[in-house]
């Protein structure tokens, strides 16, 4: 697939923004990641063309990081975390009934929805916490992991919002969530405005370095 | 009872709006930055060395030294450290979402002080909230010219750029958070020679801090090195962030001054125990840090010299509380798994030591504990960590496989009964075994 103009601008943009271009490789790999909806050799080969060395030093990098998924991970992304203070406060028992609402066991994916167990995503005074496309979940329960899954599944939202989501499926925060929030994720990748991934404010890469 | 609020003061006082430009400007944000222009290098690191202001990543070092270290040579990188991800901790989300303009008024008086006119904030994927917060303060910092060219109308030039981590631990470690900024693989340095205020990012001097370590600069500035040592009556000034998770009634960040002990922030500050059960164990400082419990620690006070003593640390203040119900064998091997999986797999008693500790304690678990294993676990550990040592000593180029033998280690020293219990019940024993799966049906 073809990058757009607009995406090529962008990541020209980001490249010039640091003091050596490798320094792009982290954004571009999202960017990549948005064009195609996870990470193909196309996308690699195009990030390594714009930053200049080759697609496989970019691929030694993509593989390092569990954010940049080489196979298709669905729409949504249901990321459990297992670590510590979530499992203390039932994790296992969230993330089984994720897999059985689902059908999609932890660490697979079907053509909508992928399921993993991450590790520590800082949420720990909120456990048991999921992120869906990275936009968090505090304050989970068997009950309302069901009813996010069922959520998704009818409802096929185009856009995840964190607050939405909060507000549907959590409970109990690390601390008082306060404002309101109206970017969404729009794919299984962070959603942040420099890299074009969130559904509002989508034009936040402002002048900086060289400019 | 109250406690004397620094770096979430603002948030806590203006909670609809503490994020903007204008409640900051409007309860004095950026005058210290202005005054901070107008002064040297040594007079900015003096204060800053003076008020004893400690490293809060987890290291605790002087802030002040640190800078001092600095080599002379430039280009030189100021590099704020927000890729918290110690199991346990969560305070840097709450700054970083919540008053972002701080972090980057901090970050003009630590680029100022340190001469440098480059700044960078790395901050974890799994935060995209908490990055465009701090992406949309800093866009608010350049368009009233408080970043760029020329900022607040003087001749200093600094740029600042927001960049997004990808999942790895081990970029929390500052010079495989450098690598990571440079698009490499996030593998952490050897120290030395690669020390970051000598050769940091590109090979140039850079100054690593972390984000509440940053935020409270302001503060120091406005209000003087004086006024932030006093804020404690321990020797560890000012406050620290504490996140408090697991067994307790009101988990959460609090703001705390040092030298409270650890039944005040168990009992009175996180309101005790759930369903009012017993307080089995904690851990003090995140993931990595050897746990405390009751008998032989809750009276003590949450200082950096007490958990020294004591064996443990402060670390990155997260405490994780445990009660009676608690499988202290699932807790331990819980923690180890996390090291496993984040090993960078660079040296080989790390990515091949902490796999093996994690497979023998989910043997135990499910039933298929032997004997020998407590004195495999120990020799295990002594072959990560030569000595069973605090603090641990390193066979590897940073501290990830040594963190893993902390759990493996509180484990046997204070709960040696429960992994007994465990291999008695399994099936080398004769047991039956209590299949446990771990972690889903992958």
């Amino acid at each position: 697939m073809s990058w757009s103009a607009e995406t090529i601008k962008r990541a020209r943009d980001i490249v010039a923004r640091y003091p050596e271009p490798r320094s792009a490789v982290m954004p571009l790999l999202y960017l990549a990641m948005r064009e195609d909806g996870y990470l193909t050799d196309d996308g690699i080969k195009r990030v390594a063309d714009l930053v200049g060395i080759t697609a496989a030093q970019v691929q030694s990098v993509a593989t390092f990081y569990v954010m940049y998924k080489t196979e298709p991970k669905g729409k949504y992304l249901i990321s459990m975390c297992t670590s510590i203070s979530c499992y203390l406060m039932g994790a296992d028992d969230v993330l089984h009934a994720l897999e059985e609402a689902s059908g999609v066991p932890a660490g697979e994916a079907d053509s909508e929805i992928a399921v993993e167990h991450a590790e520590c995503i800082g949420a720990c005074g909120g456990a048991p916490a999921c992120l869906v496309n990275y936009e968090l979940i505090e304050g989970l329960t068997t009950e309302k992991a069901k009813d996010l899954v069922k959520w998704l599944r009818d409802g096929k939202p185009e856009t995840i919002n964190g607050d939405e989501l909060q507000t549907l499926f959590g409970g109990v925060t690390s601390f008082d969530w306060a404002i309101k929030e109206e970017n969404a994720a729009i794919g299984p990748y962070p959603a942040f405005p420099v890299f074009g991934t969130a559904a509002v404010n989508s034009e936040a890469l402002e002048p900086g370095r060289g400019a | 009872m109250a406690y004397p609020l620094v770096v979430t003061e603002r948030m806590m006082e203006h909670p609809a709006d503490s994020h903007t430009m204008e409640r900051y400007e409007a309860t004095g944000g950026y005058q210290a930055a202005r005054q901070a222009l107008g002064q040297t290098r040594d007079e900015l690191v003096e204060v800053v060395k003076a008020s004893g202001l400690l490293g809060r990543g987890g290291a605790a070092f002087s802030a002040g030294l640190k800078w001092s270290f600095l080599a002379p040579a430039r280009p030189a990188y100021l590099v704020v450290n927000g890729d918290e991800s110690e199991p346990g901790t969560f305070k840097d989300r709450q700054l970083l979402e919540r008053d972002p303009h701080q972090l980057i008024e901090g970050m003009i008086i630590a680029a100022k002080a340190n001469e440098v006119y480059e700044s960078f904030i790395y901050i974890r994927g799994e935060y995209p909230k908490p990055a465009r917060r701090v992406q949309q303060a800093v866009v608010e910092a350049y368009a009233k010219g408080y970043l760029g060219k020329g900022i607040f109308g003087t001749d200093y030039n600094l740029e600042l750029t927001v960049h997004l981590g990808a999942g790895a631990y081990i970029c929390g470690e500052e010079t495989a958070l450098l690598n990571s900024l440079e698009g490499r693989r996030g593998e952490p340095r050897l120290k030395p020679p690669y020390f970051p205020a000598a050769k940091g990012l590109y090979m140039k001097p850079t100054i690593v801090n972390n984000v509440e370590t940053i935020a409270n600069l302001p503060h120091i500035i406005n209000k003087g090195a004086e006024w932030f040592s006093g804020l404690s009556d321990s020797e560890d000034t000012g406050t620290f962030m504490m996140s408090i998770s697991g067994h307790v009634n009101k988990p959460g960040n609090y703001e705390l001054p040092h030298g409270l002990t650890w039944r005040q922030v168990i009992y009175d500050v996180a309101g005790g125990i759930r369903n009012g059960n017993e307080l089995k164990a904690w851990v003090p400082g995140g993931a990595s840090a050897p746990w405390f419990v009751p008998d032989l620690h809750l009276d003590r006070p949450i200082t950096k010299a007490a958990c020294a003593e004591d064996g443990s640390m402060l670390g990155s203040g997260a405490i994780i509380v445990m009660d009676h119900t608690t499988d202290m064998v699932g807790a331990a091997e819980r923690l180890v798994a996390f090291f496993a999986e984040e090993s960078c797999g660079q040296c080989t008693p790390c990515r091949e030591g902490t796999t093996w500790l994690d497979m023998i304690l989910q043997r135990v678990l499910d039933g298929a504990g032997r004997d020998a294993d407590i004195d495999l676990l120990l020799d295990l550990s002594d072959n990560i960590s030569v000595g069973l040592a605090w603090p641990p000593k390193q066979t590897t180029i940073c501290p990830l496989g040594p963190s893993a033998v902390s759990p493996v280690m509180s484990l046997v020293r204070h709960f040696r009964d429960e992994v007994e219990a465990h291999i008695a019940k399994g099936i080398h024993s004769g047991g039956q075994g209590t299949p446990v799966s771990i972690r889903g049906s992958a």
